[in-house]
């Protein structure tokens, strides 16, 4: 079979054939540029959703597998797969690159070049989508390092004043957890004999690894992956990279980036290091509820719009490592929901944040002055609804992961509950939840400083531009699913139970 | 059946809400005719369902009376006797032959019921008489839901309907009040630059308490109890211009949404329970002392989750001490006030301890809270309208004090507690919407700009004077048997919740009344207090638009109470048995008729307008309102008890410019120093280990990246700049430690 042989390997290196079809486009016709990445991305986006439609969803287990050896000299080989877990954030990620190179179309940051930004912009895509597809922890490492270039010359170059003091921030900040998360594979290798994600999976679930080996190397993983999420404390790189990225490069750091440390939670650390993540879980738990209410109070001293959506992803991301510290399956369905609905939500969000910094040419909120609904209305209205999807409204998309999350808090894997840890992660649960309520205290904040009130003189003589064309033709899918995805959750969990269900059996009995 | 045609109850305005968003500008009537239409075909099958589902309600109770005097003849002599000789102890159902209370409105100190069917079961009455609900006979209940989705086994969310005599009431009064609103609006609001925009939130607004009422399982009541919050948060703030506007709107959010944590803590509660959000699933498996998979009902989680739902209730429905908001929230359009305060927002709370009352009633402490709460609001909140000079604040503390009437019922009586929200519904948006009226006319919420109205606005004038009556709960208007029901159903119960219940209530009655009186003389009586000029007019009646919802609402203000007169032999075919919960809830006898009740709380709610309207008829200007001049206590009402002080100053502010800052310098000068230090000392030791020559780009790590990357020399200057140096310091170190460990492990 041709397609399920292929599609994911097709799918996975069209970016990066586009990336270096633009690097070769000469520098005299650089805006040509723009239409070859809208292409590229499409066939991305079509072939994702090529994949997605032959997709079986009532299964679990890998599926579009292939397993070929690659280095032999290390045992690593090119195992690539895709299941109910991998498959919604495989697909969101093309649809984001998709949505940015049409976004580019409409303005892309100062130096411009939109040649070298849009090919960085494609690498990065083949590396974020490598990341949810690689089997193999080699292969997984290559993808998840790759990453990293793109996004730190997007930071560097394109950046906002402290570009380069973000970029640098985020790049070895991220290396830092990488090390010791490679070290931990390493020993993965040396005591389960493979690199293989599913085979070591079995093996941890058979209690092949000893305890204190488990402790160690979920400590090495979690170090990768928590400073990736970013969990708190590790946080401190995502504000500063957010706040300098282009907004492309936010919208893929916060859409897809910070999801590949969630992802690897749920596919890498908890599945072949179980035990390791029962006793990691209370930490990893206090660690989120920190978080949320950490970032929700942050997010009220925030005088820069853009950092303070950068903030809210500490936040968010704390719902979702929430539900994961559960190891239960509504958890880790929650928790998954929670990374789609944050992608298209907070992208949405930093979309709405580079489009108003681009008018203003000021992200400072008192400068802004409030007033957006008498100069931009339809900037301000899809401002609000999109602030309201983030703060959890139920019937928009940020509601069922964060609700999935405090339920599945209140009543953790038994294993957990077991261990006279029910009370400590029902206290959670209510602390989580008192979360909310600050969260909508810095949102309904922020929209009263930005949209409410009489805009300044200065911009209501301005006679800044409402939302463009471009802008709508990028948003509207976004708008459309986060109303969607509020509306018809089962979209995500019919994909997501099968596979959940099965990595979680361990957990459930 | 047509009740299987109730989704379209909530979907009628979502539509309207659509259409209007997209085309109302277009349109004639700038988008208010999508609204009303809608509004006038939901309320139009609301009645369809009403009727379908009143008469088989009633039609279960003359089954079960039926089958019950069927089966006295069958067995004859002592069982008769029996029952009537202990009938007799009950002076007021003497008269009454059948004994149809299947299980009296008593909570039951914390005992599970036994084992029950739905169906066929045995229960004892009042009188120690076993009744038998027949086999086949049940109330109405019409319940479907499709899948949203499902999370595990134990975790489904669905979207669905429980049509019964509850949410039959609630789509009468919600979908009626509304109709009334958005035709009042068209009047009120002409000229508003942005009505398209308003009449969207109206039918937002609408459709969202719709999408609460009718469902059949918790999620979907948090899902519409959270979007009546949004909605009320736009429409609140819909003068977004003024700070106070802006202010009062994330209050009315702000505050519910802390109690909202209750309501989320309580459904999650309860899901971790019983393993479904389903509302008759739940209340089965708690009346049969259950919990999920059939372990024993864990009494102590369960009074834990009741508690943390009506903490929600406590917030939504302006219960002491979250009431701070609803006051405020009168800074939206008042048509809006009048939704708000009638039919939507803040009966929510009120609704939803309705909707699973019998589990409610298995936890007398959970039942002891709400008496108290409702108590306290009830009673204290009334003085607050005192010293209000705005019209609307008059009204909106009164609301409030209602709200803890209905609350406290509850503790009670089921149907004491939905009756007096459906009553209290049409006399509210009546005077919400008179007060409209009057602001209409005279542009300004200040009574001291008013008086003398009666002569400009007489339908106004009389309307009002029919909704204060029905308030203030004079015989016979809707609000007397609504709020006696209240007082004799605490007042049957006593013990010290039922008395504390019906006392305070007896003696709010007379401030409710004087209060009232108050505004009325100083808004109607006397003389005019603006002014009269070429650029003045004087003030006039409203359009038709405004003034026909009034006439209709003050009719049904009047009459609505006569539907549920406190006598036996109207209870089979009134209101009780209409709404009831079902048969085996059916209260039969809610609450005796205690003349001497009703006739106290007559005297005192006269006593409270003859007093009112003697202190108030010279009434000149806010100087001389002897409640201004009364020192402390003025002080204390005016700060309404220091709870705003205390909310929005001490914790609203230390939160949020003190907790804040203080917690982002932590972030910036704490955590992120120890990552720069670590940076900085990683790098050291780099240096340390390698000795690598170039020491020019190192810089990067500490301030701005020295160098700085471009895209031409960039990844040149990367490879240089120390950053790789340091990647391989870094590594080694890492590599080692771990190494280190590993081997120790191994």
């Amino acid at each position: 079979m041709f397609w399920s042989d292929w599609a994911i390997t097709l799918t996975l290196f069209t970016p990066l054939i586009g990336a270096i079809a633009i690097a070769l486009i000469p520098s005299k016709h650089e805006e040509n540029a723009k239409p070859v990445a809208l292409v590229v991305s499409i066939i991305g986006f079509a072939l994702a959703l090529g994949v997605l439609a032959g997709y079986d969803f009532g299964a679990a287990g890998l599926q579009y597998e292939v397993d070929i050896p690659w280095i032999d000299a290390v045992g690593a080989r090119y195992h690539i797969g895709i299941d109910g877990i991998s498959l919604p954030l495989f697909v969101l990620s093309y649809l984001l690159t998709f949505l940015c190179s049409v976004y580019a179309y409409h303005h892309i940051e100062d130096p411009g070049k939109p040649k070298a930004f849009l090919a960085l912009m494609l690498l990065l895509q083949t590396g974020m989508a490598g990341t949810f597809i690689a089997f193999d922890l080699i292969l997984f490492f290559i993808f998840w390092e790759l990453v990293l270039v793109p996004m730190y010359f997007m930071i560097g170059v394109w950046g906002g004043p402290r570009r380069e003091y973000a970029a640098v921030k985020f790049f070895l900040y991220t290396l830092f957890g990488s090390v010791f998360m490679l070290v931990a594979f390493l020993a993965l290798r040396f005591t389960g004999n493979s690199f293989d994600i599913i085979a070591l999976a079995e093996l941890g679930q058979s209690g092949e690894f000893s305890q204190t080996f488990q402790r160690l190397a979920f400590l090495g993983i979690f170090l990768g992956f928590a400073i990736k999420v970013p969990m708190w404390p590790f946080h401190t790189w995502l504000p500063d990279a957010h706040t300098e990225a282009p907004t492309v490069g936010s919208v893929l750091l916060a859409g897809i980036l910070l999801k590949m440390g969630t992802y690897g939670f749920v596919r890498i650390a908890i599945p072949i290091l179980p035990e390791g993540a029962m006793d990691f879980a209370p930490i990893i738990a206090v660690l989120s509820v920190i978080a949320i209410i950490y970032g929700a109070l942050c997010c009220l001293a925030q005088t820069d719009l853009k950092r303070l959506i950068a903030f809210s992803s500490v936040g968010h991301m704390g719902f979702v490592m929430l539900g994961i510290a559960t190891l239960t399956p509504v958890g880790i369905n929650a928790a998954i929901f929670g990374m789609i609905a944050h992608g298209v939500i907070t992208g949405m969000l930093f979309f709405c944040v580079g489009s108003m910094k681009e008018r203003y040419h000021t992200r400072d909120i008192a400068e802004i002055g409030g007033g957006v609904l008498q100069t931009m209305p339809k900037m301000a209205a899809v401002f609000t609804f999109v602030s309201i999807a983030s703060l959890g409204l139920p019937g928009l998309a940020g509601f069922p992961g964060e609700f999935g999350a405090l339920l599945s808090a209140f009543r953790p894997a038994p294993g957990l509950a077991d261990d006279g840890l029910l009370t400590f992660y029902r206290v959670l649960m209510v602390l989580a939840a008192f979360g909310t309520v600050l969260t909508a205290g810095y949102f309904l904040y922020m929209l009263q400083r930005i949209n409410m009130g009489s805009a300044p003189q200065r911009w209501k003589d301005a006679k800044l531009a409402d939302i463009s064309v471009i802008e709508w033709g990028t948003w509207l899918p976004l708008l459309a699913m986060t109303l969607l995805l509020g509306v018809m959750p089962f979209l995500v969990w019919d994909i997501t139970t099968p596979d959940v269900n099965a990595i979680m059996s361990f957990f459930t009995g | 059946m047509i009740s299987d045609y109730a989704w379209l109850i909530p979907v009628l305005p979502a539509i309207s809400a659509v259409l209007t968003m997209l085309f109302g500008k277009r349109m004639k009537g700038e988008g208010a005719e999508f609204g009303i239409t809608a509004l006038a075909f939901a309320f139009l099958l609301s009645v369809l369902i009403a009727v379908e589902v009143f008469s088989a309600n009633i039609d279960a109770v003359a089954a079960v009376e039926e089958a019950h005097a069927a089966e006295g003849h069958a067995e004859e002599g002592d069982h008769a006797e029996g029952g009537a000789a202990e009938e007799g102890d009950h002076a007021e159902e003497e008269d009454h032959g059948e004994e149809t209370s299947l299980r009296p409105g008593t909570p039951l100190d914390g005992v599970v019921i036994a084992a029950t069917g739905l169906e066929g079961l045995n229960l004892a009455a009042e009188g120690g008489e076993e009744i038998v609900i027949p086999e086949g006979v049940s109330s109405f209940l019409n319940e479907d839901s499709v899948s949203l989705g499902l999370l595990g086994e134990d975790f489904e969310l669905e979207a669905g309907q429980r049509i019964d005599g509850l949410a039959a009431m609630m789509f009468l009064l919600v979908t009626f009040v509304s109709l009334m609103v958005h035709i009042y609006s068209t009047g009120y609001m002409k000229g508003e630059p942005r009505y398209t925009y308003y009449f969207t939130l109206l039918s937002l607004f609408t459709m969202s308490m719709l999408i609460m009422v009718i469902g059949n399982n918790m999620l979907q009541l948090l899902v519409g109890w959270e979007l009546v919050g949004v909605c009320s948060f736009l429409l609140i703030g819909f003068y977004w211009e003024g700070r106070s506007n802006q202010h009062a709107a994330q209050k009315a959010f702000l505050t519910t949404k802390f109690g909202d944590v209750g309501l989320m803590v309580g459904v999650v509660s309860l899901w971790a329970q019983f393993e479904t959000f389903n509302i008759g699933a739940i209340i089965d498996m708690a009346t049969h002392g259950e919990q999920a998979a059939g372990a024993a009902l864990d009494t102590g989680w369960l009074t834990f989750g009741l508690i943390a739902l009506f903490i929600g209730a406590i917030g939504k429905s302006a219960q002491f001490p979250l009431q701070t908001w609803l006051p405020d929230a009168m800074a939206g359009p008042t048509p809006v006030s009048a939704l708000i305060h009638a039919a939507t927002m803040v009966t929510a709370g009120i609704f939803m301890v309705a909707r699973i009352y019998p589990v409610y009633q298995l936890s007398s402490a959970a039942l002891a809270v709400i008496a108290v709460i409702g108590a306290i609001t009830l009673f204290s909140m009334g003085f607050l309208a005192l010293v209000q000079d705005d019209i609307k604040r008059v009204l909106a503390y009164s609301t409030v004090s209602q709200l803890g009437y209905m609350v406290a019922a509850l503790a009670f009586s089921y149907t004491a507690g939905i009756f007096h929200l459906f009553t209290h519904g049409f006399f509210k948006a009546l005077l919400f919407l008179g007060s409209g009226s009057v602001i209409h006319a005279v542009h300004s919420n200040n009574m001291k700009d008013m008086g003398g109205l009666r002569k400009y606005m007489p339908v106004t004038f009389w309307t009002w004077i029919v909704g204060t009556l029905a308030l203030a709960a004079v015989f016979p208007l809707s609000g007397f048997w609504s709020k006696d029901e209240v007082l004799a159903g605490a007042f049957t119960q006593m013990g010290y919740t039922g008395n504390l219940v019906w006392i305070l209530g007896g003696l709010g009655g007379f401030v409710t009344a004087f209060y009232m009186a108050r505004a009325t003389t100083m808004t109607f009586f006397g003389t005019y207090r603006g002014t009269i000029d070429d650029h003045h007019p004087a003030p006039h009646e409203s359009p038709g638009s405004m003034k026909y919802p009034l006439i209709l609402l003050a009719v049904l203000a009047a009459l609505i109470g006569f539907i549920n007169l406190p006598f036996d032999q109207f209870h089979p075919t009134g209101f009780a048995a209409w709404t009831m919960f079902s048969l085996e809830y059916f209260e039969g006898h809610p609450a005796h008729f205690y003349f001497s009740l009703a006739g106290g709380s007559t005297i005192a709610a006269l006593l409270g307008l003859g007093l009112g309207w003697l202190m108030y008829r010279e009434y000149k200007a806010p100087e001389e309102d002897p409640f201004n001049n009364m020192g402390l206590v003025t002080t204390v009402l005016q700060r309404k008890y220091f709870l705003d002080d205390l909310y929005s100053g001490l914790v609203m502010h230390t939160v949020r410019d003190r907790i804040s800052p203080a917690i982002y310098w932590v972030n910036d000068h704490v955590i992120d120093r120890v990552v720069y230090l670590a940076g900085i000392g990683t790098r050291a030791l780099g240096r340390g280990l390698y000795k690598v020559v170039d020491q020019k780009g190192i810089d990067g790590v500490v301030n701005g990246a020295g160098t700085g990357a471009s895209w031409t020399g960039g990844l040149v200057k990367f490879a240089q700049s120390g950053n790789v140096q340091f990647y391989a310091g870094a590594m080694f170190i890492g590599v080692f430690v771990f190494a280190v460990l590993f081997a120790a492990a191994a």
